[in-house]
């Protein structure tokens, strides 16, 4: 794949607007599911500004943080789906705003 | 050219399908659209040098991490009703807001990126690579990830043997008041 040139601007340009659509998911959704679903497009534009910068300075250390956010990202989605059975076990809804408080 | 044209035409598509998945009432849909985008950021990922993050992009993000929201969505059983009651939570009131503050953030961002020059690498770095640096000087980072992927097992194993636990708590619970009366 040599001789491309792709501007590192354009790159950044679409996690940015990746990131920025996640995060407005993340703000206008109100089911738990979605909600998560946002988390992972913000994860996923983070990791392709990492990979973009990487890829700027031909390191390998934008591709190892990117199998870093891959880790969290599992973990993450692990934990948070297992909460959602639970929450839709207790609470008989997906709504966030019936589950907003702690214990019990 | 043609590397610079499939960019642009991944990039829309990522762009397009992220947008759909978060506007659909349908947790399915939304689903099936966010793997759409996962792919096209994984053409991304090989067109700027970087063929095994767009391996991992694939078999770990739309292969296992999206099958896991596919099997807890038909756990949840959802229905009809679901996609109503999301039709009904988003309207433009809803939403108008959070877009705004959310343009003013991305043109800060824009702002800020404005001052990145110049095409990233050509050459791509291999896989050799990354593993080199992944277990030379990133070896403690690999530790603590594996501390953090036990800490998520153990996590989702607790909170999903208590579903179960439950359920067939409450069964028994059922059975036993039937018997009752």
């Amino acid at each position: 794949m040599d001789g491309l040139n792709i501007p590192l601007n354009h790159v950044l340009l679409v996690s940015s607007l990746l990131f920025v659509i996640g995060l407005l998911g993340l703000m206008i959704r109100r089911n738990i599911i979605f909600i998560l679903m946002s988390l992972e497009v913000m994860l996923n534009a983070a990791a392709l500004a990492f990979v973009g910068a990487g890829a700027y300075w031909g390191q390998p250390d934008g591709q190892v943080v990117f199998m870093l956010i891959l880790t969290v990202a599992a973990a993450e989605v692990a934990v948070g789906l297992g909460l959602v059975l639970q929450i839709q076990r207790r609470f008989k809804t997906l709504d966030m705003d019936h589950a907003n408080r702690m214990g019990g | 050219m043609l590397e610079i044209t499939l960019f642009y035409t991944a990039a829309t598509v990522a762009l397009i399908a992220t947008v759909m998945a978060m506007t659909r009432a349908n947790a399915i849909h939304a689903l099936i659209y966010l793997i759409v985008s996962l792919l096209a950021i994984a053409v991304i990922f090989f067109l700027i040098g970087a063929p095994f993050a767009a391996a991992l992009e694939i078999v770990i993000y739309a292969g296992a991490i999206m099958v896991l929201f596919v099997f807890v969505i038909m756990m949840l059983n959802l229905g009809d009703k679901g996609d109503r009651q999301e039709r009904q939570w988003l309207q433009p009131k809803v939403w108008a807001g959070p877009a705004v503050l959310a343009t003013v953030l991305f043109i800060e961002l824009l702002y800020v990126i404005s001052t990145a020059e110049g095409p990233v690498s050509t050459t791509s770095v291999s896989a050799k690579e990354v593993g080199l640096s992944l277990f030379g000087p990133y070896v403690l980072a690999v530790e603590i990830a594996s501390m953090l992927l036990l800490a998520g097992l153990v996590g989702s194993f607790h909170l999903g043997r208590r579903y179960l636990e439950r359920d067939s708590f409450d069964v028994e619970n059922s059975s036993a008041r039937r018997e009752a009366e």
